[in-house]
């Protein structure tokens, strides 16, 4: 049975796309067939971020209107062979997606049994928004430790449980996944940042995974590779953990503690 | 950080009160989430009435909708200025 996962937060540039690449490359790491489709449609991103930015020829809007197959717009990884990209439109027509479209194309996605469909959600809660979660399975909502994402997550924690066909329909609810992303323990120490548990609490929700604020995240996207293939980076390790738990592995979480700064560092600073 | 940072006086840790903040704006909104779309309209227009007859704080209008099987309440509380009861 094909899964689909939901990748989106209210607030813009929280990290949904970087979590998006790196966690369909995550699921495909794992032996998983998996599509990850940019319902960003005008702002196409998430083809940079995956590195494919120059083999995009079709996108999800020409499948939508019969004027490329699936099999024509579903650009094959170079790294993973059971990784796909479906690139967002750079039309300005809000109204290129229908639900109807988007259902035929994930119903499409089931018959050529993939595994997982990661959709990127676009910012907001307009259109591209309810679409990119109307059909979801699972739904990570990515969230920073800061008052206007806290406050945005719930928000859509709230839409995930009742403007979705799982709950239109009664049927089981969206498994809700939070991910908190940019997180600095020096800081959350210092009492200038709020905690994991801070987060928690008043999200009524525990997280799936804590990615550590790090460099390495810009370099992955310089790069068009990522985060998750970068071996040298916390945030990599930590998405490698949160797709094991999403997957249903136990893994405690990491990467929490200050770095305490060396002698050299504190006197000389930086 | 630096060898002068211990001159400087700490700003307080901020965390504390984004944390008091988004508790109090998170439960509000909860409560009012799901209801219909014209409540935050009639809350409105309700504070404009009573401001007819008595000055009251845009705050002192609190309107909850509460779900219990089979029926709703709308609850509706006006917070009064201490003092000014009666004209």
């Amino acid at each position: 049975m094909t899964e689909i996962i939901v990748v989106t937060s209210g607030k813009g540039g929280v990290g949904k796309t970087t979590t998006s690449a790196s966690l369909a490359t995550g699921l495909a790491i794992e032996g998983k067939k998996v599509a990850v489709i940019d319902f960003d449609v005008g702002l196409r991103n998430l083809d940079l971020i995956m590195g494919c930015e120059r083999r995009v020829v079709y996108d999800f809007v020409n499948v939508v209107h019969g004027e490329a197959t699936l099999k024509q717009a579903l650009i094959k990884d170079k790294r993973y062979e059971t990784l796909y990209v479906l690139a967002a439109s750079q039309t300005r027509d809000k109204d290129a997606l229908t639900q109807e479209g988007v259902e035929k194309v994930l119903e499409e996605l089931a018959k050529e049994n993939f595994d997982f469909v990661v959709c990127d959600s676009p910012a907001g809660i307009e259109k591209g928004a309810h679409l990119a979660m109307y059909f979801a399975d699972h739904a990570v909502v990515v969230v920073n430790p800061e008052v206007s994402s806290v406050r945005d997550s719930d928000r859509i924690l709230g839409l995930l449980s009742s403007k979705t066909r799982r709950a239109e329909k009664g049927e089981a609810p969206i498994k809700q996944h939070l991910l908190l992303t940019r997180y600095n323990p020096n800081r959350v120490e210092a009492g200038e940042m709020l905690s994991v548990k801070d987060v928690e609490e008043i999200l009524g929700i525990s997280v799936v995974g804590v990615i550590p604020e790090s460099e390495n995240v810009l370099a992955a996207s310089n790069a068009g590779v990522p985060v998750i293939l970068d071996d040298n980076s916390q945030a990599g390790h930590a998405y490698k953990d949160t797709v094991a738990r999403i997957l249903g592995n136990e893994r405690p979480l990491r990467f929490l503690d200050p770095v305490k700064k060396g002698f050299f560092q504190r006197v000389f600073g930086g | 950080m630096g060898i002068l940072d211990f001159l400087k006086r700490k700003p307080e840790p901020s965390a504390g009160v984004a944390r008091e903040r988004l508790r109090i704006i998170v439960a509000q909104e909860r409560s009012t989430r799901g209801g219909p779309d014209y409540l935050p309209l009639l809350r409105n227009e309700l504070l404009e009435v009573i401001r007819k007859y008595v000055n009251v704080d845009v705050e002192a209008v609190n309107i909850n909708l509460e779900r219990d099987s089979g029926h709703e309440v709308l609850e509706l509380s006006v917070a009064l200025p201490e003092g000014k009861t009666g004209a």
